[in-house]
This record gives C-alpha cells, structure tokens and sequence, in this order.
C-alpha cells in the first residue's frame, strides 16, 4: 500500500472517530506534531512546579502548606503522565528532556512570569489551571488514545487545583485592605498571561489545520480563550475582584464577553525567549538534572549488580 | 565501576485494581531501576487519591503484544463461529428462566 492510500485510510479512521494506538499506522506528520504538542504539555506541567515550589517554605500555614506541596506533586505527576504518553510515540525520555534543555521543544510561556506574591499563588490556581483545564478538557476527545486517556486522569485531579486557587483569592479579597490588594494585583498580572495560554488567534496559528483535521485538537485556540473568559467574569464579580480589561463587556446578542485585544508583542516575545524568567527557569531544570545524575546513575549500578546474582 | 550510561531507567507498565475483585486495569507506565522502585514511584505516580487496592508493574519489554497489522487475522478465527453467541439459537417461543 502506497503512503498516498495509509493516509486515506488514517483521515477516515480519524473521520470515524476512532482513537489512534501506540502500534496503529500513523502518517509521519501525525506523529511529529503530537510528540511536539504532547511534549510542550509535559515539560509545562514540569517547569511550572517551580514558580509555586518556590512559596512552599513561606505559605502562611500549615493547611496552606500541605495543599501547595499536594498540588505541586501533583504537576509532576501530570508531566510524568504525559511523558509517558508521548514515549509510546517512540521517543525516549532522555531524547525529549535533551530537546527541552536544547531549547528545540517549548513549554508554556506563563511559567515565564514570576510568581511575586501569596497572591499569585491563589491566581495560578484559579487562572492558569482554569486555563490549563479548559483546555486540558477539550483535549480528552484528542484522536491519540495515550494523550486522551492521561487528559481524563489530569483533569480529574486539576479541579481540586482551580479550587485551592480561587480559595486563597477569596480569602484574600474579604480580608485587610492590603490582602485585597494583593489578591487584585495578583489578578492584574496574570490575567493576560493566562488568555494568552491559548495560543495565537486561530487566522495566526499556522499549525491549526493539521491538528485539526486530525482530531488532535478538537476546539480553536479563540472558541476556548472564549469560554474561559465567560466562565470566569462571573467569579471574579463574586469575590469582588475586577478583571484588568476596560473593554471586557457582556454582548447580548453573542451570550458571550467581548474582550480587549491582547499584546501579541508580548506573546510572541515570551514565546521567544524574551519573558522575565525564561532563562532561570530553564536553568533551573538543568541543574535540577544534573545534579540529580549520580542518583541514576547509582540506581542503574544497583540495579545491574544485582541482576547479575 | 564501570561507566554507567545516564538514562531514566527501564519502561515499566502499571496495572491498578481499584476496588477487590475487580480486574487489574492498565494505568499508564513508569520509569524505575528496578522492581522495588517501579512498584513505589508506581504508587506515587497513579495512586494519589485511593486509586488503587492492588497494583501490577511489569517491565514494558515482556509484555507480548498482537501486532497491529496482523489485528485482522489474529482475531479472524473468533468471527465465524456465531454459534459461541446465545442469540445464534432457535429457541421455542414462551421459553424461560433460560
């Protein structure tokens, strides 16, 4: 058979609905763009324990504590689940950190911001998982059955996430002034980082055809940026937060908020490397890495030894 | 000692049971040196929230599994024999309790 026909017959598979395996004929392209989408969302579900390891040793109590360190193990959870899946793709693990460390394969651009106050420990929980999960939701219908399957587990696990988040704005919001003020700066910065997680508008985002012709996205990058909006006015207002957009309105006739236009500028100068953090956070995982090779290297030893006897 | 390559460790696949007496269900898989760590990173990795009440690891390299081109006639020999099914019999009307 001809690659001209295993490609028809994979657009009908797809068409069908039918999930893709590990060992299913794939077109060469199909695979590509999902080892690089699959391992973005690892490696961001990696670098991003940092900005929220970093408030470990300062949250305000010892509930505060023991929740920050559940979530953040979580993460790590999350990116291993789906390094998993990405290495049934036929990709080592070792092949996807070295691209990371290269700078050949991405992560999300919000991890790029540092996380400044206790504040923005209740925003990332509430914005950037609820962006994550909006997302994260969309994708469990992704036609590649290894990254649909870990996108249910993820998101079974990232509401309890959204939760603790909006739980610190809230407290925050009704207490002192300056803890209202924390909560609310902490808003203003990650408010346009976390709409920009969705990516370009669907006319700038070159990829989009492919992905979704084969299922492997199944919404655009502006229905779901929509959605996340819409569902998070409303909590803001409850908790007496404002949304940092003058131009955020109801639109009657969309049932749908229209917004103001994001920096883009920004966007792509994050993406490419220009954010606050891009370097440290980076760096950061390198160390992390190296300093942690002679405990694999240790239980490789170990483990050769005592297969021998 | 000699040189030890720096890898992450053999692929290992995860079963959880979830309840007793259910069947064990493929998980995900797990990177481990060896048995003792695959079965705790295991745990630590897909048993955070009272997932599991047994759990298998195996390494992912002895698992046998039908290649995907041959799915096909692998199974072909069970779609014939229709008489296997208990709708395939002619059965008197009024028939009960069967």
């Amino acid at each position: 058979m001809g690659a001209e026909e295993l490609d028809v017959l994979f657009q009908e598979r797809i068409d069908a609905n039918e999930k893709i395996e590990p060992r299913d004929q794939m077109p060469e392209e199909y695979r590509k763009h999902l080892i690089r989408q699959m391992s973005q969302h690892a490696h961001s579900e990696v670098i991003g324990m940092q900005p929220e390891g970093n408030w470990i040793t300062r949250a305000p109590s010892l509930r505060a504590k023991k929740i920050l360190l559940a979530k953040v193990q979580d993460e790590a959870g999350h990116g291993l689940y789906i390094y998993s899946a990405t290495e049934t793709l036929g990709i080592s693990r070792e092949e996807l950190i070295e691209r990371l460390h290269q700078g050949k394969a991405k992560y999300a651009s919000i991890f790029n911001y540092p996380a400044l106050s206790w504040g923005d420990m209740g925003a990332i929980g509430w914005l950037v998982d609820g962006a994550a999960i909006t997302n994260q939701v969309s994708l469990q219908k992704t036609s590649y059955g290894p990254y649909a399957r870990s996108m249910v587990k993820i998101c079974m696990e990232e509401s309890f996430h959204q939760r603790q988040g909006y739980e610190i704005m809230a407290q925050l919001a009704k207490g002192t002034l300056e803890q209202k003020q924390m909560a609310q700066d902490a808003l203003d910065r990650v408010w346009w980082p976390a709409l920009m997680m969705f990516g370009p508008h669907d006319s700038d985002s070159p990829r989009t055809g492919n992905a979704m012709k084969w299922k492997i996205k199944r919404e655009s990058n502006d229905v779901l940026r929509q959605r996340f909006i819409d569902k998070t006015v409303s909590q803001a207002e409850l908790i007496g937060l404002t949304i940092p957009d003058p131009d955020l309105k109801w639109n009657e006739e969309r049932g749908s908020y229209d917004f103001g236009e994001i920096d883009w500028d920004e966007f792509w100068s994050v993406v490419k490397g220009g954010g606050p953090c891009n370097i440290k956070r980076l760096n950061h995982h390198k160390k992390a890495h190296k300093d942690g090779e002679w405990v694999r290297k240790a239980a490789a030893s170990y483990a050769q030894k005592h297969s021998k006897t | 000692m000699s040189e030890v390559k720096d890898t992450q460790g053999q692929l290992w696949e995860v079963f959880i049971q979830s309840k007793k007496g259910l069947p064990f269900k493929h998980a995900g898989s797990v990177h481990a040196f060896d048995k003792e760590m695959a079965i705790q990173n295991a745990r630590d990795l897909y048993t955070r929230r009272g997932e599991g009440k047994g759990m298998w690891v195996v390494p992912a390299d002895a698992i046998v599994a039908v290649d995907a081109s041959d799915e096909e006639s692998f199974f072909d020999p069970s779609n014939d024999k229709i008489y296997r099914h208990p709708t395939f019999y002619e059965l008197p009307e009024g028939l009960k309790n069967m």
